[in-house]
Order: C-alpha cells, then structure tokens, then sequence
C-alpha cells in the first residue's frame, strides 16, 4: 500500500483536473519516441516515425497517447489501490505486448517533463515531488505482475 | 552521440538561460531534494531549506560547470577531466544520482522556456546531460 500524504494526493489530483490528456497523451508519447528512439521498437505498425516531425504529425501516435494517459487516469482516480487498478495491464505487457517495464520510468520522466512545459511555475517543485512518486508507483504497479 | 544539431540546440538553449543561470541552478537542486530525498545524504553539512546561500551557491557552480561542458562539447572528457577526477576520487557520488540531477534540470528548463522546450530540444538537452554524466563516471574504477 502506497502511503499517499494528503497534500501529495492534492497536488496530483489538482493537476490532473487541469491536464488535456489528448494534448498531454500524444505529447508525452511522441516525446518518449523522440527522445529515447529505441522505444519505437513496440510501434512497428505506427508507419513513419522517422523524424521528430513524422512522430509528432502521426495519428497512429496521438490515438495511442490519449489511450495511454487516459489509463493513467484511472490511477489517480484510484490512488489507494493502483496495482489493483492496474493487475490486468500489467499481465498484458508482460504476456502479450512484451515490454520492459524500464519503459514505463522512460514515459513517467517524460510525462513530467510534459506537465512542466504546460504548467510552467505551476509546477512546483511540491508538484513535481508529488508526481515523480506518482509516476514511479504506475510504473511499479505496471511491472508487478511480470513474471 | 551527440550530432552538430543537437550540439546547436543545447548551446541555443543555454543561451536562453544564461543571466537566470543562479537561479536555474538553484531551483534544480531545490527540485532534486524535493523529487529524491536520497539525494540529501551527499549534502548533510547544507542548510537545505528553500533559499539557502549554500543551495544557491552550489546550484551556481552546477551550471556553471555544465556551461563549460556547453562551450566544449566536442571535448567533453578534457574539457570536464578535473571534474571528473573530483567525482571520482573525493565526492564519489553514485552514477544513478546524475540522471536524476538531469531530470530536475529539463523540469527547470521545461517550466523556463514552456513550449519552447520542444522535442527536439528535449532529446538533444537528454543526450547532452547523458554524455556529461558518462564523462563525469568515466574514472569511477
């Protein structure tokens, strides 16, 4: 059980209410895919993610983004049971989709990044505190069921 | 490896911070502690509470040391070599802490520059702090 101070539970909650995880999605996703080129391996259907340009206009990546970040969601909807929350997705990138869960710490610290350039001095460094646990916990809720 | 690009874009973002470069360097320890307390053990004789001279004054010789790393990226491993003997040899800081210190840093930059911190900017920012830390760890043993 994580133990969630009621201020961090603010802090991420309230950032949340403000994030366009549309926007914020598909920008966290193709950041990941930008930035640490290798993540591409798993998107071998997306077509052309040769260039930042490429990833950042492709749909097959927006579409994904939004998936993901509105899983995200579910987390912080669910703060005191996330690696329930998260059991059957967990099973689904290990069996199914086969990826290292490293990459889940790759798109948290991106996802940061992301919330930082939209919220600029709004993110505090309390917020920023807050949610590198917050991505930290999804990450290890994500891979606790690799086997 | 950093390409003549990337090499562009990080001396183009650093010109954007610099005349802000305390502060930069401030917020990012500041940040550091805050995100990953481990951190703290390398600073036990610090005040660390926000605004500290010592916090400001470290943060200072931070990015002062990375706009060195900056204006010599094609020789990073000379440019940093007493650097990189101070961490190895005295400070002795355990490798994963420089990616954290990274993280910290493009959070500053992000908050700074906002849309400005584009992807491309952000990768060649990432592989920029990457090749500093690989320097820095270089003669660990």
């Amino acid at each position: 059980m994580v133990n969630w101070t009621a201020e961090e539970k603010q802090l991420i909650t309230s950032t949340w209410g403000k994030v366009n995880v549309t926007d914020c999605g598909a920008e966290a996703l193709a950041r990941l895919l930008i930035v640490y080129p290798w993540t591409q391996r798993f998107f071998a259907s997306f077509g052309n993610l040769s260039s930042p340009t490429a990833v950042i206009g492709n749909p097959m990546v927006r579409a994904h983004g939004k998936k993901v970040l509105t899983s995200f969601g579910e987390a912080v909807k669910n703060l005191d049971n996330i690696k329930k929350c998260f059991a059957q997705l967990s099973k689904l990138h290990c069996d199914k989709l086969h990826v290292d869960p490293e990459n889940f710490r790759l798109l948290g610290d991106i996802l940061i990044i992301v919330l930082a350039s939209n919220f600029r001095k709004d993110f505090t460094p309390a917020c920023q505190a807050a949610w590198q646990k917050m991505v930290r916990v999804v990450a290890h809720a994500l891979a606790h069921e690799y086997h | 490896m950093l390409t003549a690009e990337d090499k562009k874009l990080v001396q183009q973002v650093w010109e954007k911070v610099s005349g802000h470069q305390e502060d930069v360097g401030a917020e990012t320890l500041e940040r550091m502690f805050a995100a990953y307390p481990s951190t703290k053990t390398y600073f036990p004789h610090f005040d660390l509470h926000h605004g500290s001279d010592q916090i400001r004054g470290h943060g200072k010789k931070v990015v002062a040391a990375l706009g060195t790393a900056v204006k010599n990226l094609d020789n990073l491993s000379q440019a940093l070599s007493e650097l990189s003997n101070l961490h190895a040899y005295n400070l002795r800081v355990d490798p994963v802490n420089f990616k954290l210190l990274a993280q910290c840093l493009q959070v500053v930059l992000a908050v700074h520059l906002g849309k400005d911190y584009t992807p491309q900017i952000h990768s060649a920012v990432d592989k920029f702090m990457s090749a500093v830390a690989s320097v820095l760890a270089e003669k660990y043993r």
